[in-house]
């Protein structure tokens, strides 16, 4: 029964993913734009005065509603990347395409209304209200104005902040509110795509962990086509869809989920680069409801219990802490399985770990 | 239109009334004088000075900001630019007055003090205004360019009404100079708070308009200077927010 069970929460865990919870579908009404397609074909960019390209030929595909996490250490060009897609920077050479239609046709102040852009010094306006600062992109799209106040007020909810706050200057915010409005702002103008740098780099440790879960709550109701830019690469494993490592003189050295890049890295760089701590963070991919539980009957799990929400990692180590020996897993006071260091392990060897997650969301 | 005429200010000590007591004793300071030329002598030449300085600042304030929207775009108009303000904010006013005098077209006139006065607010407002937009910070500038704003939107609403604080900091400290320098200006343009100063001087024994004169003066630029502050505060209401 217990096996049946975990696959079954499985199936659900799945359901949701794809239509996200209810809360974040209802706090979108209105909200009309799909998600589009990203695709760098062959870009390049070189910058007057300086030998070697800042990027060189990098070609990637971001599907709709798929999130991209482009990752490297500095240098590597994943800020420039960035800013080539609206067009902050021109292009050297190659061609960005979003939908079927290349940026380089557009008026790049009209292509920046249409696509989200947070940045790590978020850059909120300091003489606007947070409801101004949020209202940006409306204004400038020529909303009218019961439209940008109902998106205005639409955006504050679903970042969780009181509508009073949308009175209040960005200097009467903490850290963590601003970074908020600045991904409200983003999404004010209802983009296709959301283009994000380093949203969370300023941000300490608890706070940019509450964002990031926030962040993934938001973007499984919202499903935009976002780029991301870090340099923590447990931050794109957390993140992304899909993961682009870029190396030093701005190649792409592999582009690949997250399991994959952990399991298979394609050589010595992205070995290095994802850490050689990559089975443990594969196990961080996935909790104990994804996975197949033993029948925790016949086996001696004492008082040792942990719930089926924790993450495979966090598993090993409480199993690694009590000496090896099982754990049951709970679900609320319900006892549903069991868990073993030869049953994580055994996980780890054949592969399968983390295939789900992103294979789900490779798709479409 | 000059009212203050160039005659005698001091009223006849011939007479007998006991009013003149104070002038005849030649005080230093007579109230009884104040009153009587309030409204002929000492109202009329306020509101000169008061329009001298606003035409002076108002003037100032177009080319000076119009220059530092050049030289906000353009970064090599800074250096001409300071050159010559500062060579106009440095010259002695007495000098600068009598050789503008010279100027053919110009004379004893108004137009010869406007020129002066504007000449001095340059430098103040022009290098306020450029600091004020240049300390605009950079992530701001480049979140208004992501969002979609062109150059001139973004110029009008995020990068002058960042710098309103400088901009009105540099009007405050032109418009406090030109209140005081225009009393000087009376020498070439007989008007203004000035006039009562410079006839004061000509006469050596009587101070009383001289005193008032240059009281009114003060209190002028002081009246002035908390006008500007209240005009900062409406305009720019985020910087008092607590935070």
């Amino acid at each position: 029964m217990d096996p049946d069970r975990a696959v079954l929460l499985l199936a659900n865990d799945n359901k949701a993913q794809h239509e996200g919870p209810s809360v974040y579908a209802q706090a979108r009404p209105g909200a009309g734009q799909q998600a589009a397609t990203l695709e760098l074909r062959d870009v390049t960019k070189v910058y007057p005065q300086q030998p070697r390209p800042a990027l060189a030929n990098l070609s990637l595909k971001v599907g709709a509603g798929e999130v991209c996490v482009l990752v490297g250490p500095s240098g590597s060009g994943k800020t420039t990347a960035m800013r080539l897609i609206n067009r902050m920077i021109p292009l050297s050479g190659g061609d960005i395409l979003i939908g079927d239609r290349s940026v380089l046709k557009r008026d790049p102040v009209k292509l920046r209304r249409e696509i989200g852009y947070v940045i790590q010094q978020i850059g909120l306006f300091p003489h606007l209200t947070v409801a101004e600062n949020i209202a940006t992109v409306p204004r400038l799209l020529g909303w009218n104005r019961a439209r940008t106040g109902a998106r205005v007020g639409e955006l504050l909810r679903l970042i969780g902040l009181e509508p009073e706050i949308g009175k209040r200057y960005p200097a009467q915010l903490s850290g963590g509110q601003r970074q908020r409005v600045g991904v409200a702002r983003a999404l004010a103008g209802d983009p296709p795509v959301l283009l994000m740098d380093e949203p969370f780099g300023a941000i300490d440790p608890i706070n940019r962990n509450r964002l990031q879960d926030e962040f993934q709550r938001l973007q499984q109701g919202l499903r935009k086509t976002v780029v991301f830019v870090t340099h923590d690469i447990d931050e794109a494993i957390k993140l992304g869809d899909r993961i682009a490592i870029l190396r030093e003189g701005g190649t792409l050295a592999q582009y690949d989920t997250p399991a994959e890049l952990l399991t298979r890295p394609g050589d010595e760089f992205v070995a290095q680069f994802v850490g050689a701590d990559r089975a443990l963070k594969r196990l961080g991919l996935q909790t104990l409801a994804e996975i197949e539980l033993l029948d925790a009957h016949g086996i001696d799990v004492g008082d040792r219990r942990v719930p089926l929400t924790t993450t495979l990692r966090d598993a090993l180590s409480r199993v690694l802490d009590a000496g090896g020996a099982p754990l049951a897993v709970v679900d609320g006071a319900e006892t549903v399985g069991a868990v073993t260091l030869e049953l994580l392990g055994g996980l780890l060897h054949d592969g399968a770990l983390g295939e789900r997650a992103s294979g789900e969301s490779a798709v479409r | 239109m000059i009212v203050f005429a160039s005659g005698p200010v001091i009223p006849n000590f011939g007479g007998s009334s006991a009013a003149y007591a104070c002038e005849r004793a030649n005080r230093l300071f007579c109230p009884n004088w104040v009153s009587q030329n309030w409204s002929t002598v000492l109202w009329p030449a306020l509101r000169q000075h008061v329009v001298l300085t606003v035409i002076a600042v108002v003037i100032g304030f177009g080319i000076s900001t119009t220059l530092a929207l050049i030289a906000y775009r353009r970064g090599w108009v800074e250096r001409p630019v300071v050159i010559v303000t500062s060579i106009l904010y440095t010259i002695p006013s007495l000098a600068l007055f009598e050789l503008l005098v010279g100027v053919p077209g110009l004379g004893l006139s108004r137009t010869t003090a406007e020129v002066a006065l504007v000449s001095y607010t340059l430098l103040i407002m022009f290098r306020n205004t450029l600091t004020g937009l240049r300390e605009v910070p950079a992530e701001v500038r480049d979140a208004a360019a992501g969002m979609g704003m062109g150059p001139m939107r973004s110029l009008l609403r995020v990068d002058l009404p960042l710098a309103m604080p400088a901009i009105i900091a540099g009007v405050r400290i032109a418009t406090v100079t030109v209140i005081s320098l225009a009393t000087v200006a009376a020498l070439i343009d007989d008007e203004g708070l000035g006039a009562p100063i410079l006839q004061a001087i000509s006469n050596e024994v009587f101070k009383t308009e001289l005193i008032v004169a240059g009281g009114m003066a003060i209190a002028l630029a002081l009246l002035a200077d908390g006008l500007l502050v209240l005009l900062q505060r409406a305009l720019t209401p985020w910087t008092k927010v607590r935070t």
